[in-house]
């Protein structure tokens, strides 16, 4: 019989590409014979905006590059340019900022688990997800007033210390939480048809996951034990007890049982850190240099300086994102503004690795093994 | 069709508090207007049934299914459980735009997809809203010094109402949504002679 290749287009407005993503489709009757994908149809510029902002005002733009998790952009940037000014944080705000941190992994996982679900054809889960998602918002209102995007890292601290009843409000998160877990894992995880769809989908061996340069659960997901809180510990994280989820599997339902096991894991460094949170200052109080108009050091009590100059030099600074490795490669030349910052971002590097899973499959398992990769698209484009 | 001027001094409200179900009927000043339509040999009732358009039309919008950026979480955040704009009849996004009668422009646009945005307004079959959502859509916002960010979604497509915040609450949402029913409501003839009330 006479066959014809087909090409067919796919996005950029598609309700499963997670935002503005193209994928470009040979296909060979139902079978995806090349994906191309098309990116940069969310690209602003962050990276040049970054040259024309002071330090402390491009922490904003770093909420909006992964806006499903913003905490760790935060964190990332800022570890890198205390790395760069050699400032210390104090003990306190390393608690509050892990704890942040880890919150935030369960929120993001928790809109992976929902719109995974949504793109393969069940909408429950994602009410479940959005539920839960709502009650961790309530906690970041009580810390700095914003749903998505905090900005509340300073370099050298957090911008406030947590409101006197944000404890007790975490520990009812976290028990409310820890049922929520069984439940999704009671609906989802044995579901004969949603195994049917993840199982053998989008397999990518260990070798080739690590040469595409995935990173994050998608990687831990074909059976590699990298996780940066574990092999480059920063912060309190060595002084805390969790374990890197592995799986050996290397297919999409792996991937997706890695942030399940995930979300447990960051429950118990949150209670954890609820049990062992010590008391201190929230901001460095450590001098930042000098002051250009007055000669005079600073000595930042609770807010960190407006006019700040780093020495010149470079630093480069990764942390674990709920997506994957993320770093920030800052550049100064001893000017108030940074002469380049790089961003390493987590869903970029992920993503050049779909064209690779996906040939052999049907465009249905496209959705199932690309919602497994967990890409936003603000942090692909940037 | 020739405008018809009306002597809207006729028409008086009804003083009666309604009780049955007939009453209450006309109390929204539908069968008045019909009944006095029928008297002018019905040229005005085709003037005057866009009220009866107007409340289907705002009672069941369906927005088009396009986040753009952050804002698109927030979105998926107002059709959720917890704030449920089921409520207004808008829980059907619909994947495409020929479907759909409302555009949330959700997110940054960018001179990149700008091109697919005003495209996928002028898919839309009519009668179509906009709705701008957030400062990048509005005019930049936080983007508005970015050589890739085009300075306000009103440059390619019209707007219907703005909605501020970066990204806005869901509550800031629902407020829109309520302003685009009032200004639906208030379109056509039938608002513009006063027979709406």
């Amino acid at each position: 019989m006479e066959t014809e290749e087909l090409l067919i287009n796919m996005g950029p407005v598609h309700p499963s590409t997670h935002g503005v993503l193209r994928f470009k489709l040979r296909m060979d009757g139902e079978i995806i014979k090349e994906c191309t994908v098309v990116m940069g149809y969310l690209h602003r510029g962050t990276e040049k905006l970054a040259e024309m902002k002071t330090y402390l005002q491009f922490i904003p733009y770093t909420d909006r590059l992964d806006y499903i998790s913003a905490m760790p952009n935060n964190y990332a940037y800022v570890k890198a340019v205390e790395e760069l000014a050699g400032i210390e944080v104090p003990l306190r705000a390393e608690y509050i900022r892990v704890l942040t941190v880890e919150l935030n992994r369960i929120v993001n996982h928790l809109v992976f688990m929902g719109s995974l679900l949504l793109d393969l054809g069940a909408s429950t889960a994602i009410m479940y997800g959005f539920r839960e998602r709502e009650k961790a918002l309530q906690l970041y209102e009580m810390l700095c007033g914003a749903r998505m995007t905090f900005s509340y890292f300073r370099i050298g601290g957090v911008r406030d210390d947590l409101p006197d009843d944000f404890m007790s409000k975490l520990n009812e998160f976290i028990k409310d939480m820890e049922k929520r877990i069984e439940d999704y894992k009671g609906l989802i995880n044995g579901n004969e048809i949603f195994m049917m769809r993840m199982k053998g989908i989008g397999v990518i061996s260990a070798e080739e996951a690590i040469n595409y340069g995935m990173t994050g659960p998608s990687l831990r997901g074909s059976g590699v034990n990298y996780d940066i809180r574990k092999i480059e510990p920063y912060s309190i994280y060595p002084d805390l007890d969790f374990k890197a989820c592995v799986r050996p599997e290397c297919d999409s339902y792996a991937r997706y049982m890695v942030r399940i096991d995930e979300m447990e894991e960051s429950l118990h460094i949150l209670r954890q850190i609820a049990d062992t949170i010590p008391k201190s200052e929230v901001v460095a109080t450590q001098k930042y240099g000098i002051a250009p108009l007055t000669g005079m050091p600073y000595t930042a009590q609770t807010y960190f300086p407006r006019i700040f100059i780093p020495p010149a030099g470079e630093a480069y600074s990764r942390i674990e994102a709920p997506k994957g490795e993320l770093g920030f490669y800052v550049v100064s030349d001893g000017t108030t503004k940074p002469y380049r910052v790089k961003i390493r971002s987590p869903s970029f590097c992920n993503l050049t690795a779909i064209p690779k899973m996906v040939v052999g499959l049907k465009i249905p398992d496209l959705i199932a093994a690309f919602g497994t990769i967990d890409v936003v698209l603000g942090d692909v484009d940037r | 069709m020739d405008p018809v001027t009306i002597d809207t001094t006729k028409f008086r409200p009804v003083r009666k508090k309604p009780e049955t179900a007939l009453e209450k009927l006309e109390d929204t000043g539908l069968i008045s207007t019909v009944l006095a339509a029928r008297e002018r040999k019905g040229l005005i009732f085709l003037t005057t049934v866009d009220q009866v358009f107007n409340w289907a039309r705002l009672s069941s919008l369906w927005p088009v299914t396009s986040g753009l950026a952050c804002c698109a979480i927030e979105m998926m955040a107002v059709a959720m459980a917890h704030h449920d704009i089921a409520r207004f009849g808008m829980e059907i996004f619909r994947a495409s735009p020929r479907q759909a009668d409302l555009m949330f422009v959700a997110g940054t646009v960018t001179k990149r997809m700008a091109p697919r945005v005003k495209q996928l307004y002028e898919m839309m079959p009519d009668p179509k809203w906009v709705i701008s959502v957030g400062s990048c859509a509005n005019t930049g916002g936080p983007y508005h010094e970015s050589y890739a960010v085009l300075r306000g979604v009103d440059n390619i497509i019209p707007v219907d109402v703005y909605i501020p915040g970066c990204p806005p609450r869901p509550e800031a949402w629902l407020y829109g949504v309520l302003q685009l029913r009032e200004k639906i409501k208030n379109e056509g003839y039938g608002a513009k002679w006063g027979l709406n009330k």
